[in-house]
């Protein structure tokens, strides 16, 4: 994989993972086109396009799509299943997660992702010993966020009443 | 805990104001306002004298990685962030490591200070900390950091008590720094070692550890072979285990999906195996995957299906891969049929996608063929774009000579309303196969038409182009081509493609019809006629050259078409290319006589063969995809079929047609890697040619490849004096070049930048008129690429502008004919492309009194004539010379003196050069130094010089430094003969 891109229905990138060297005007310019295209596709069409000379693996939850850029010779369902199975770590992880989570959590949707995933390839599937590396990490940190958490995420969740209308669990509200 | 309380509150606070904003996507103003502030506000904390605690530290590097990942630039708190690494705090350390992950690129001075820290965290025995620094040695992947850990990592993977979770991170983090910088990362003892991960325990460790394998294991198979049966073994384990003995490496129902695929992967890295055992269980589990399909599923949900589909595809790789299994590769087809109708989009897009392989296979080639309804229905009637567009995929790849009719047709149709976005591929790829499959021409010839007629804007030069050579290599077709785009033209509305086809072969081809009255030569000039006016130059300049062949053609239309020629849009055209031509054609049919006209304007001769442009436009469009390799393929097993039997049996044609000769026109694309092997008579088979691939051919190809017998007449080596001239007018722009007792060739010219305009002066110093007066420009060596002709006697008038490497010379023709005692004019037009030493060579050929007389000169233009001069003050010319320290920037010749040592002589000459003589620089009085710049369109070359004249000695010692070596080292070449 050379790269992973969420962003919303609005064309906000709320995430990034680059495993390519790509200089930081590239990346804009990539992450503008493909935001473009994507977000142009009809619901039902299929979930791969040639983009370059790269494939393109997109799924919409809710109002995220998650986006991959494979290589030629790499699989395209199995990326699919890549991408479910980082919603359901997400899902896991946040309790019924939505997009707040991944904008005030960032950092913790990184920390998942890079168990998931390391260099572009799956790093560990299964979601329990995923959950485990990042739980035992959570254990060392000295202050619990959870008040924290909960706080921006109401306030969030207040504000963004009418910006989206779905708001529950990504993975329960596959679109596709 | 407590102390901390106020200022997280605060921090709440006002990094829910950021996001606030920012989601109720209030004015970009008011957000990017909002920011600074908050960025001021994180500026003034790091800079502020207090120092701050770990936990604030981490708290304003969050908020800064919030920042720019909100889509704003941040160009601070890289240091803060280095610190944070240093923390034993995990989540101080894991904010710190996120942060240089996604913000670090490769800056040199912090990624010494990271990789300390990195290094310290491997070193630490900690397997989160271990981890930590591998997730950011992986993301970040930069040079520095495979030179600080390539060796490191490895022994990491492979020692005894790593912690799993750390082979996981070590192996892939080890492949990423592989990508990067494969050099690096040494093979070793630890490789065997790295193999056998895929027998460990921990499927998580095996599925990381075989990415590294398989991506090692492409570049140095030999070396990781034994892992062939390895991950046979553990596939069929996997494949022949029920849905729930993984526990969690069950997903859906499906055991080990990303793992399957992974170590179906790898064995596409390798042939079938050897060993009878492995490839026996191989097999085995390919068809358990195969049979698999045709179970229920286990679930409704998508992922079960997804993940079983995704093991099936990548089974159906290594099938195609292996290419060696005939049952399979038939089972493999038949269940991608099965694909083709489903309702999933994405299955069928993958479907149409492998078959697109399969149909290059000798044993599933017919199978595939099979599907061709489908695959004509998909095109037809799928909604998304991308999936019409696989489909016209394998439509191309499944073509052969039994179906190209039927595909070429629903193509064509297709492309009356396809989508813009694949517009143009389609219209190569119809070319190519209509070209391909030609049984009979005149199909080939309506083919290209229409697609002109359809999409004429997406018909590429190429297409056209192929479509001329191919008319003009094949005389049974040539009057069929005539009639039909004679018939075309007549559409009211026609591409202006159209119009070129239609020009160039009326032009050429024209008589072939002409006897009947309803394309006589007039209705035919004046069709080509009413569409002028629409078009654009370069489609004007071709037609006018149509008409001038008319002239030839038909004599009856030569009144009509001067009368054309001579009206004021045509002679006083604001265009120069259309006046020049309207001028010189009209000249032409005036002075020159019937047969001179003939020969001038005769037929086109056959063009030569090479590969097709079309299909290197094709392979350049998809770059190395799936149809290029398709092209590849499909030549390969077309070779293959030369030498042994048929697939299947419908198509002799082209079987017969290759096996009965053994010429290269069998080779119909020229796809085959064997030595290009001269065309054989152009009745021999289907020989297609190429000219256009190549040559670079002048605005429409028409008549600059014309004649090649004037040209080709013996050139006279250049006089052994030619050196001696050419010396003579490196300080000078004008003057005589070459004098002998018939001739007398002067020469002025004039250079600005890097064009330069030279006027040659050919004077008859006889009584008696020099007759087929001819000149040539040529460019040897480097410059050489294409001759330029200045016809002037039997072939006047035609020009040729071409493009050189280095050197771009054009040149306006001279008369055929000199009186006694007359002079002359011709003007050449150059343009300095880039930097050269050799001198283009000018060849002229005339008659006198019946002798040839040939004579080779060289022309005065040298590297000097672009300088542009530069004055400097004494202490920049210092400057810039030690800039040009470097040894191979210097040349320097010690010579001795040619002519008298005189200082005005010195100085005129070195003006003459065309730098600028700088004064009070050198601190000797009797040196020299000069400044300029040569112009070249490709870049400036800076130059000094400095002369050191010794009297006594009579010796000079001559220096120049340039940006450029080779420019250094021709002006000390030149100059030294001239002092």
């Amino acid at each position: 994989m050379q790269f992973m891109l969420l962003f919303s229905r609005q064309g906000k990138l709320r995430l990034q993972k680059w495993y390519v060297p790509l200089s930081d005007k590239e990346k804009k310019k990539i992450t503008r086109e493909l935001v473009q295209t994507v977000l142009a596709r009809k619901p039902k069409m299929c979930s791969f396009l040639e983009w370059r000379d790269l494939k393109i693996v997109y799924k919409r939850y809710a109002s995220l799509y998650f986006c991959c850029a494979i290589e030629d010779q790499d699989n395209e369902l199995i990326t699919l299943e890549i991408i479910h199975r980082y919603v359901e770590l997400l899902d896991k992880y946040f309790g019924s997660v939505c997009e707040l989570d991944i904008i005030f959590n960032f950092e913790k949707a990184y920390f998942i992702l890079d168990e998931f995933l390391l260099g572009g390839e799956a790093q560990e599937t299964s979601k329990k010993n995923v959950l485990k590396a990042i739980e035992q990490a959570d254990l060392l940190q000295e202050v619990r966020r959870k008040y924290f958490l909960s706080l921006i995420k109401c306030f969030g969740r207040f504000a963004e009443q009418s910006q989206t209308e779905d708001w529950g669990g990504l993975a329960n509200e596959e679109i596709l | 805990m407590l102390s901390n309380a106020p200022v997280y509150k605060r921090s709440v606070k006002n990094i829910k104001d950021v996001y606030i904003s920012h989601i109720n996507g209030k004015s970009k103003e008011a957000e990017i306002k909002r920011i600074n502030k908050e960025l001021a506000n994180i500026r003034s904390k790091f800079k502020g004298d207090k120092a701050l605690d770990g936990y604030s530290k981490k708290k304003y590097v969050c908020k800064l990685l919030f920042i720019f990942l909100l889509g704003h630039d941040i160009d601070f708190g890289h240091m803060e962030a280095v610190n944070l690494l240093s923390s034993n705090k995990y989540t101080e350390k894991q904010i710190g490591y996120l942060f240089i992950s996604v913000l670090v690129n490769s800056n040199s001075e912090l990624i010494r200070l990271i990789n300390n820290a990195i290094k310290n965290d491997l070193s630490s025995r900690n397997p989160t900390f271990m981890c930590l620094a591998l997730h950011c040695i992986a993301n970040v992947g930069s040079r520095e950091m495979a030179e600080a850990f390539a060796g490191e990592i490895p022994r990491i993977l492979v020692a005894g008590d790593t912690m799993d979770s750390v082979k996981q991170s070590a192996a892939l983090c080890l492949l990423r720094l592989y990508k990067t910088s494969p050099d690096l990362v040494l093979m070793g003892e630890w490789t065997s070692r790295v193999v056998h991960l895929l027998n460990d325990q921990h499927m998580g460790v095996v599925t990381a550890a075989i990415s590294l394998i398989t991506c090692l294991s492409q570049k140095n198979p030999d070396e990781f072979k034994t892992c062939v049966s390895l991950a046979v073994s553990r596939l069929s384990r996997i494949v022949s285990s029920a849905s729930t003995d993984l526990q969690d490496y069950t997903y859906y129902f499906v055991p080990a999906p990303w793992l399957s695929c992974k170590l179906l992967r790898l064995l596409q890295c390798y042939p079938p195996p050897e060993d009878g055992a492995v490839k026996g269980r191989l097999v085995e589990c390919l068809e358990t995957i195969l049979n698999k399909a045709q179970e229920p599923p286990k679930s409704k949900k998508v992922q079960h299906s997804n993940a079983k589909n995704a093991i099936l595809f990548e089974a159906i790789s290594l099938i195609i891969h292996y290419d060696s299994e005939p049952n399979l590769l038939v089972r493999a087809c038949n269940q991608l049929g099965q694909f083709l109708q489903h309702r999933e989009t994405n299955l069928r897009y993958l479907a149409l996608e492998s078959m697109c392989t399969l149909a290059s296979s000798e044993f599933s080639h017919e199978a595939v063929k099979t599907h061709i309804e489908t695959v004509i229905n998909a095109l037809k009637t799928e909604r998304d774009v991308s999936v019409r567009q696989r489909a016209a995929d394998l439509l191309y790849a499944m073509c052969d000579r039994s179906n190209a009719k039927q595909i070429v047709a629903e193509m064509l149709s297709y492309l009356e309303t396809a989508d813009y976005s694949i517009r143009e591929e389609m219209v190569l790829k119809v070319a190519i196969l209509a070209e391909k499959y030609a049984v009979d021409y005149s199909w080939y010839v309506d083919t290209i038409l229409n697609l002109i007629r359809i999409a004429g804007d997406y018909v590429s030069e190429e297409v056209w182009y192929r479509v001329i050579q191919i008319v003009i290599n094949r005389d049974d077709v040539q009057g069929y081509a005539a009639k039909t785009v004679f018939e075309a033209l007549q559409a009211p509305a026609c591409h202006e493609n159209m119009v070129k086809v239609g020009g160039y072969i009326l032009g050429e081809f024209g008589n072939l019809i002409a006897g009947d009255p309803r394309s006589s030569p007039l209705v035919q000039f004046n069709l080509l006629h009413s569409k002028f006016h629409l078009c654009s130059v370069p489609t004007r300049a071709l037609l006018l050259s149509a008409y001038i062949k008319f002239i030839n053609l038909f004599p009856e239309t030569k009144s009509t078409i001067q009368e054309v020629l001579r009206s004021d849009s045509q002679i006083r055209n604001s265009d120069v290319e259309l006046q020049q031509r309207a001028v010189e054609y009209l000249k032409l049919s005036s002075i020159a006589s019937t047969d001179v006209l003939a020969t001038v304007l005769e037929e086109m001769p056959p063009f030569p063969e090479r590969e097709s442009s079309i299909l290197a436009k094709l392979k350049k469009k998809k770059g190395p995809g799936a149809v290029s390799v398709n092209e590849l393929e499909e030549g390969k097993r077309e070779g293959e079929l030369n030498g042994g039997g048929e697939r299947g049996g419908d198509n002799s044609g082209i079987a017969a047609s290759n096996a009965s000769t053994p010429s290269p026109s069998a080779d119909l694309l020229g796809l085959r890697t064997g030595p290009p092997v001269t065309a054989a008579a152009p009745s021999a088979g289907s020989l297609l040619v190429d000219v256009f691939s190549e040559a670079g051919v002048n605005d429409d190809g028409f008549l600059s490849s014309a004649p090649p017998s004037v040209v080709s007449e013996d050139t006279a080596p250049p006089l052994p004096e030619s050196n001696e001239l050419l010396n003579k007018f490196v300080c000078k722009n004008n003057g005589v070049l070459f004098e002998n007792q018939l001739l007398q060739i002067g020469i002025k010219s004039e250079y600005r930048q890097n064009l330069g305009r030279m006027y040659l002066f050919y004077g008859n110093k006889t009584s008696v008129q020099f007759v087929t007066f001819t000149t040539t420009v040529t460019c040897p060596g480097e410059l050489q690429s294409h001759i330029l002709h200045i016809y002037t006697c039997k072939h006047m008038f035609i020009l040729a502008y071409t493009c050189y490497d280095k050197l771009n010379v054009q040149t306006k023709p001279v008369e055929p004919l000199i009186e006694g005692g007359a002079q002359v004019q011709q003007v050449i037009n150059i343009e300095c492309l880039s930097d050269f030493c050799e001198a283009p060579l000018l060849n002229i050929k005339f008659r006198y009194g019946g002798a040839l007389q040939n004579l080779t000169l060289k022309l005065p233009v040298t590297i000097n004539k672009f300088f542009q001069p530069t004055e400097m003050a004494s202490h920049d010319f210092f400057q810039r010379w030690k800039q040009l320290s470097q040894p191979q920037q210097e040349a320097q010749k010690i010579f001795k003196a040619n002519h008298a040592m005189d200082t005005e002589v010195l100085k005129a000459k070195l003006l003459g050069l065309g730098m600028a003589l700088l004064e009070n620089v050198d601190p000797n009085p009797e040196n020299f130094v000069c400044a300029g710049v040569i112009q070249t369109k490709a870049q400036q070359v800076g130059s000094l010089l400095r002369l050191e004249p010794n009297a006594q000695a009579q010796m000079y010692r001559l220096t120049l430094r340039s940006s450029k070596d080779t420019v250094s080292k021709r002006l000390c070449e030149l100059l030294a003969e001239q002092f």
